[in-house]
């Protein structure tokens, strides 16, 4: 069974000049143990394609499957818990929690969680994504390397099976983007699922199947 | 990791948000503390001004009173001894006595060497006519002092001379009589000695002679009815009782009645000093009861502002903390916490906000209480700094008026739709 699947998915927007469609009818699915990208131009939908994906916005029509479950057919507070326990986040900006050390950001899914080995578990990926002395700083004493790995080790640290990445490596160095995705092959290679939204060529090289999106027009 | 380590790693980062907040409850409960504190302090030195004045007005009275004691045991006072059978109905309606005595019951008395009488002075007094001038008066026949034997005392009344009269004031004006005048009266010759000043009683009308004249002209020789005894003195409470005994073993024919004395204008006037003490103290609570309504007015006023501003600046501070934390927000929702949690994150930030203001607040306001002199120049009231009640008042209302203040931002933080943050940024 595919742990994510998009079933013609549109989904638009109101804008200024009228209706802007920022999917439209798109059908995806990634297995269990797969890599998929979804590349495209910036404005293409890619975001929105992954928010839809990840529960976090309601499609206009269309299907969205998690772990066989539909999110949206469930209660705003269940699909939240949803979240936490099925769903990792990675973003282009890495929002990390400002005034939290990073064994501390680590730990944020924690509070949606009831799992009762998390300080343990961040240690582990801490150490994992090489952030054992840096574990008592915080964000604006991190390098953007730093930071996201630390948004990746919080995005794994409830053992979701699906992780949602989007351009993870926008605002990194070639070795830290390389390790950041080395990192999300890694989790695909050990059982889970992720979706790559970027529209960096190399990035998606390290997919096993990468999906083309164009941009809609309004 | 748990809400209460985010909600004080966000104090400790946001620290300047978090001192306004603090500041601005801190002033809230500092001014309603503060006017609590002015106003109890209001009511200890009321407590303390009256009592003070009733003290003194206590020791005022107890002076008094012992004035009072030690006056009417040295103080003399006056008893008329009238006939036995004299009826004092009577006696009260025509102002003189019908019954008649000997003379010789004044002399009787000075003589027995009675201890409890200074002055005796025997008289006889009726209403009768003065043909000659057509007007009716009062006769007072007198005989001056009759000197107790044991006693060297100054007399008490002069003696009025044979053929001569004294007038009383409205006699003499309108009959337009003066000193040295001559005048018959019922029948006899005599010479005005004096005209007594106004007295506005009957004294006005009467008419004083020589006794002996008297017992003459009215038919009366030998006889008399009443004797004046003054200054009479003694050392017991029941002075009366005591005079009367005495006399009625001298006398056994009379009875003796007390008139007027000073004694009786001294207890009247403390009696009046008690009164306007008691006045003054009403006054006093008066005032300070409408200073003290107006001192509430103006805190009942002050206070609710107070705080209505306080809870508007803390709703600002809510919301503004809300906007900047708008991409956090937007992570937590998507990394699964419910918006329950999130309505508690910023709930718990204007409780501890509300906990170290009222704190801080009620403090100064006690001290602001403390260093607060009801009048310039009053003694100190002593105020202890904590009142537990008070203060677990206030950390209790504080910290429930800052979440209900920071209750709308902390519903918009909870409704925010991450994806929109997510998109957007």
């Amino acid at each position: 069974m595919a742990l994510l699947e998009l079933h013609s998915l549109s989904k638009s927007f109101a804008g200024p000049n009228g209706e802007v469609r920022a999917v439209e009818g798109m059908t995806l699915s990634v297995e269990p143990g797969e890599f998929v990208a979804v590349r495209g131009p910036s404005g293409c939908g890619k975001t929105t394609l992954l928010l839809a994906a990840g529960g976090l916005l309601a499609p206009d029509s269309g299907e969205v499957r998690v772990a066989g479950e539909n999110p949206y057919q469930l209660s705003a507070e269940q699909r939240a818990r949803f979240r936490a326990e099925h769903i990792g986040f990675v973003f282009q900006q890495f929002y990390l929690v400002p005034y939290l050390n990073v064994l501390d950001n680590i730990l944020v899914p924690a509070l949606a969680s009831a799992s009762t080995d998390c300080r343990e578990r961040a240690g582990q990926l801490a150490s994992q994504f090489g952030l054992n002395d840096r574990l008592h700083h915080v964000p604006s004493q991190l390098s953007t390397g730093e930071r996201q790995r630390t948004a990746l080790a919080r995005a794994l640290l409830n053992r979701p099976k699906l992780v949602l990445a989007d351009e993870p490596t926008g605002n990194l160095d070639g070795d830290n983007a390389r390790a950041v995705l080395t990192a999300l092959a890694d989790f695909a290679r050990a059982g889970g699922a992720v979706l790559l939204v970027t529209h960096d060529p190399l990035a998606a090289e390290h997919a096993v199947r990468s999906v083309e999106m164009k941009k809609n027009k309004s | 990791m748990n809400l209460a380590r985010l909600v004080f790693r966000e104090l400790r980062y946001r620290r300047l948000n978090f001192l306004l907040g603090v500041l601005s409850v801190a002033v809230a409960v500092a001014c309603l503390t503060a006017a609590l504190a002015v106003l109890r302090k209001h009511d200890l030195r009321t407590d303390q001004i009256i009592a003070a004045k009733e003290t003194a007005t206590r020791e005022q009275m107890a002076t008094l009173t012992d004035d009072y004691r030690k006056l009417t045991l040295k103080m003399g006072f006056n008893v008329l001894i009238l006939p036995k059978d004299q009826n004092l109905s009577d006696l009260y309606a025509d102002d003189f006595a019908t019954k008649y005595m000997p003379e010789e019951y004044a002399t009787r008395l000075a003589k027995s060497r009675v201890a409890t009488i200074n002055h005796v002075l025997p008289s006889l007094q009726q209403k009768t006519n003065w043909p000659e001038r057509a007007r009716t008066v009062l006769l007072m026949g007198v005989r001056g002092e009759v000197y107790i034997q044991s006693k060297k005392q100054k007399p008490l009344l002069e003696t009025v001379a044979p053929q001569t009269m004294i007038l009383g004031y409205e006699l003499a004006n309108s009959l337009k009589l003066k000193a040295g005048d001559k005048t018959k009266l019922m029948g006899h010759e005599f010479s005005v000695a004096k005209i007594n000043p106004e007295r506005g009683n009957k004294d006005d009308i009467t008419i004083w002679i020589n006794l002996p004249e008297a017992q003459e002209m009215l038919g009366k020789k030998g006889l008399i009815n009443g004797i004046l005894a003054l200054d009479c003195t003694c050392d017991t409470v029941d002075r009366l009782g005591l005079i009367r005994t005495e006399i009625a073993k001298i006398l056994p024919d009379t009875q003796i009645i007390e008139f007027a004395s000073q004694a009786i204008a001294r207890a009247e006037a403390r009696t009046r000093a008690g009164a306007e003490a008691e006045e003054s103290i009403r006054r006093e609570k008066e005032g300070r009861a409408k200073l003290r309504s107006e001192r509430e007015a103006l805190a009942a006023m002050l206070v609710p502002v107070v705080m209505l501003g306080s809870a508007v600046w803390i709703g600002f501070l809510a919301l503004a903390n809300v906007r900047e934390r708008r991409a956090e927000i937007g992570i937590l929702r998507a990394l699964g916490l419910r918006s329950r949690q999130v309505l508690l994150i910023f709930l718990g930030k204007a409780v501890v906000l509300g906990l170290v203001g009222a704190a801080l607040g009620y403090v100064a306001g006690r001290l602001i209480g403390a260093a607060w002199r009801e009048t310039p120049g009053a003694p100190p009231i002593e105020m202890a700094l904590i009142e537990p009640r008070m203060l677990l008042t206030v950390l209790v209302a504080a910290p429930v008026l800052a979440a209900l203040a920071s209750w709308l931002p902390a519903m918009v933080a909870a409704q925010q739709d991450p994806a929109d943050v997510l998109r957007e940024e």
